[in-house]
């Protein structure tokens, strides 16, 4: 080890392009590690901008500093997975939703203020009543819904749900997925949901990109991409979900995709997926290309879907490979 | 798929009538309250509830691994005939880890960070019988190639932080399969990790249970993973066993409410987007002060005043059963997969101040997407050590 050697750069997005319209939710999924919230939190300007750009209505937001930054602050705000964390343990649920608005200066007086967080409360459904309790006092999902409310309380016109219900339980779960849902229908709110279950992040969003090392190899409207996906990850992580149906399991063929996510640091020539791609070079013959050649992403077909794959389509949902896993037996 | 259960009549644990509390300076949790399961050899029974059922602590009255204030209070786990909660701490030894084994959530806090793979599972090795230090290595080997993990000889050096989180998971898979466990009792064992690692840790356990015939109590959340990998389940809520059945039925027709509801609140990947979750309103109870009756009433759709006031009794059809007093007589529940999601209850908006209600639409000058990214990176320093 070598304490003086140059730092090495990790390229957590590498490239990424895309565009989320007004009133739209466009669902970011893929495996730990793969950068979605990496690309979450430089859009808000958590983590710095190596290269590219955000425009944000017109406006480039990638540098912005000082006075412009709090502007966007107040057109950007982001929920993460944990509310616990994310509220500060002393403060009452009606101060916490009060504090936006006061920094921003959002209301003219005291009572303003408390008719705002009361607003607030019932927009979440929790009981505009009770803002004098604590976060240890509520359930899991309703800290969850504080933290929207208190995400809510600036107006913003884009919201980012890094795994927002990831932490939950099922029942729970549910409930804020509605109440997401409800709120960007009636607030006309753009959303990410940012997610690492593809069937939760199906019921959520219009479109879905879906993200390997850094990059997007997938992006189309939610029904397409989750029904017939192009490119060979997607496929394989749509079949990595168990689905809740022991009929459909016990029919499913099964794709397990071997190894795990290669390091970002040193990451494959060419696609970044063939190393562990059920139809690249290392399972067909002759598929230099995916080594040699970086897919772009593009059309694939007529789905409305683009991929960045050489044989986008080509593994299917209904006939994907056999099993790739190979056990050997214990008193071999 | 694995040999019916009716060719092996006899199960390898018997859990009986099984009660543990915690005694805590605010009252008593009833965290298990009468639980009753067959395991069989070869098969693989799902315990499925949501945080704070019980199953947890279910699966640790199983090894009496029960500590202060916590404490079993009644009932009988026979296992190899013998009661296990009537056995000396010996005696116990030699059943945990040889007989009954545990695989945890989450491996790192289970795995020394300072110990080599190859002596953790060694150690867990030679713990029992009377192996020399070779044979033992070489079982060590054997054990990390059952469970899919490449290279074995050399990773038996490595550390466990030079292990992912899924290579992490096979690792203590290895250890549970040791000393060739009757049962394999899996806490989650695939929660933290990736739905592709999940889908390989899911194959491997499939694979020593048809294989080993290993037993295996696979406690998990995710009815998925149960739809995908169990023979039968247990539907446990707020400490109790409300219903259990082969993996098939229950899925087809739940006969206890909340497994319908859970169902119901469960995202799916094929089925119409457009159809709502059902969410589950409401809240499990708390446990120091479980409501009279049944303890799912409050949140029930069909509860009327007798599940409010009586416990329901268990209807018991051999390999199904269930405590509902709707269904007591064995009849199926109302569909609920129609009925309409409760709109959220929202109050009136009062129109003063600026409200988020009312966004104007965008005009035609207005750029068509709220937000576009262009070629984004983000980049990180990395210590170029390792």
């Amino acid at each position: 080890m070598n304490p003086f050697a140059k730092d090495r750069q990790l390229q957590a997005v590498d490239g990424v392009s895309f565009a989320i319209g007004h009133a739209e939710t466009v669902g970011l999924v893929g495996e730990s590690g793969c950068g979605k919230s990496s690309l979450g939190k430089a859009l808000m300007g958590i983590n710095p901008v190596a290269a590219g750009q955000i425009v944000f209505g017109g406006q480039d937001i990638t540098h912005v500093r000082g006075e412009q930054r709090q502007w966007v602050r107040r057109q950007l705000q982001i929920v993460f997975q944990d509310p616990m964390s994310a509220l500060n343990p002393r403060m009452t649920i009606g101060d916490a939703l009060a504090e936006p608005l006061v920094v921003h200066g959002l209301c003219k007086d005291a009572a303003h203020i408390q008719q705002r967080v009361g607003e607030l409360m019932g927009l979440v459904g929790l009981d505009p009543s009770s803002t004098t309790g604590y976060p240890h006092e509520l359930s899991g999902g309703q800290r969850q819904r504080v933290v929207i409310a208190r995400a809510l309380a600036v107006d913003p016109r884009l919201l980012v749900c890094d795994e927002a219900v990831a932490a939950l339980d099922v029942s729970l779960q549910a409930q804020v997925i509605n109440l997401l849902k409800d709120l960007q229908s009636r607030l006309g709110l753009s959303m990410l949901f940012i997610g690492h279950d593809l069937a939760t992040v199906r019921y959520v969003s219009d479109r879905i990109l879906v993200m390997y090392l850094g990059q997007i190899v997938e992006e189309g409207p939610a029904e397409t991409l989750t029904l017939q996906p192009l490119h060979p990850y997607t496929t394989s992580l749509l079949l990595a979900v168990p689905e809740p149906d022991p009929v459909t399991e016990a029919a499913r063929q099964r794709v397990v995709l071997t190894g795990d996510l290669p390091s970002p640091l040193d990451p494959p020539s060419g696609c970044r997926f063939r190393t562990r791609c059920p139809i690249g070079p290392a399972q067909r013959k002759g598929r230099e290309i995916c080594i040699t050649e970086t897919p772009r992403l593009k059309p694939g077909g007529n789905t409305g879907c683009k991929a960045a794959c050489h044989f986008p389509g080509e593994m299917k949902l209904a006939s994907a490979a056999p099993a790739m896993t190979t056990l050997v037996p214990v008193n071999a | 798929m694995t040999p019916s259960p009716a060719t092996t009549p006899e199960p390898v644990l018997q859990v009986r009538g099984l009660s543990t509390r915690f005694h805590t300076g605010r009252g008593t949790v009833r965290a298990v309250d009468d639980v009753s399961f067959d395991v069989r050899r070869g098969e693989t029974l799902g315990l499925v509830g949501e945080s704070g059922s019980g199953k947890s602590v279910t699966a640790m009255s199983l090894l009496n691994l029960v500590r202060k204030p916590g404490h079993v209070e009644a009932g009988e786990i026979r296992f190899r005939g013998r009661d296990i909660l009537a056995m000396s701490d010996r005696e116990l030894r030699g059943i945990r880890g040889n007989g009954l084994s545990m695989v945890f959530q989450d491996p790192m806090s289970s795995l020394n960070p300072i110990m080599r793979i190859g002596d953790q599972i060694v150690e867990a090795i030679h713990g029992k019988g009377r192996t020399t230090p070779s044979q033992a290595r070489e079982r060590a080997v054997r054990l990390m190639e059952l469970v899919g993990i490449p290279d074995p000889t050399l990773r038996l050096s490595d550390y466990p932080h030079r292990f992912s989180g899924g290579m992490r998971q096979r690792v203590m898979i290895a250890m549970a399969l040791a000393n060739e466990p009757d049962v394999i009792i899996a806490d989650e064992p695939t929660t933290a990790l990736d739905v592709t690692v999940q889908a390989q840790i899911l194959d491997i356990l499939g694979d020593i249970n048809r294989r080993l015939g290993t037993a295996i109590i696979l406690i998990t959340h995710n009815l998925g993973v149960v739809a995908r990998s169990c023979d039968r389940v247990a539907v446990m809520y707020a400490g109790r066993i409300v219903e259990q059945a082969r993996t098939a039925e229950l899925f087809a027709s739940p006969r206890h409410p909340y497994t319908q509801a859970l169902l119901a609140a469960t995202p799916r990947l094929l089925a119409s987007r457009s159809q709502a979750l059902m969410p589950i309103e409401g809240q499990p109870p708390n446990l120091i002060d479980v409501p009279p009756g049944c303890a799912f009433a409050p949140r029930c759709r069909f509860a009327d005043a007798t599940c409010r006031q009586q416990s329901p009794p268990t209807t018991d059809f051999g390999e199904r059963s269930f405590a509902c007093w709707r269904t007591a007589g064995g009849a199926a529940l109302p569909d609920i997969s129609r009925s309409s999601v409760r709109p959220l209850t929202v109050l009136p908006r009062t129109q003063t101040g600026p409200s988020s209600i009312a966004r104007p639409e965008p005009g035609p000058g207005d750029p068509p997407n709220l937000l576009e990214v262009r070629d984004l990176v983000v980049r990180f320093a990395m210590p170029s050590a390792a």
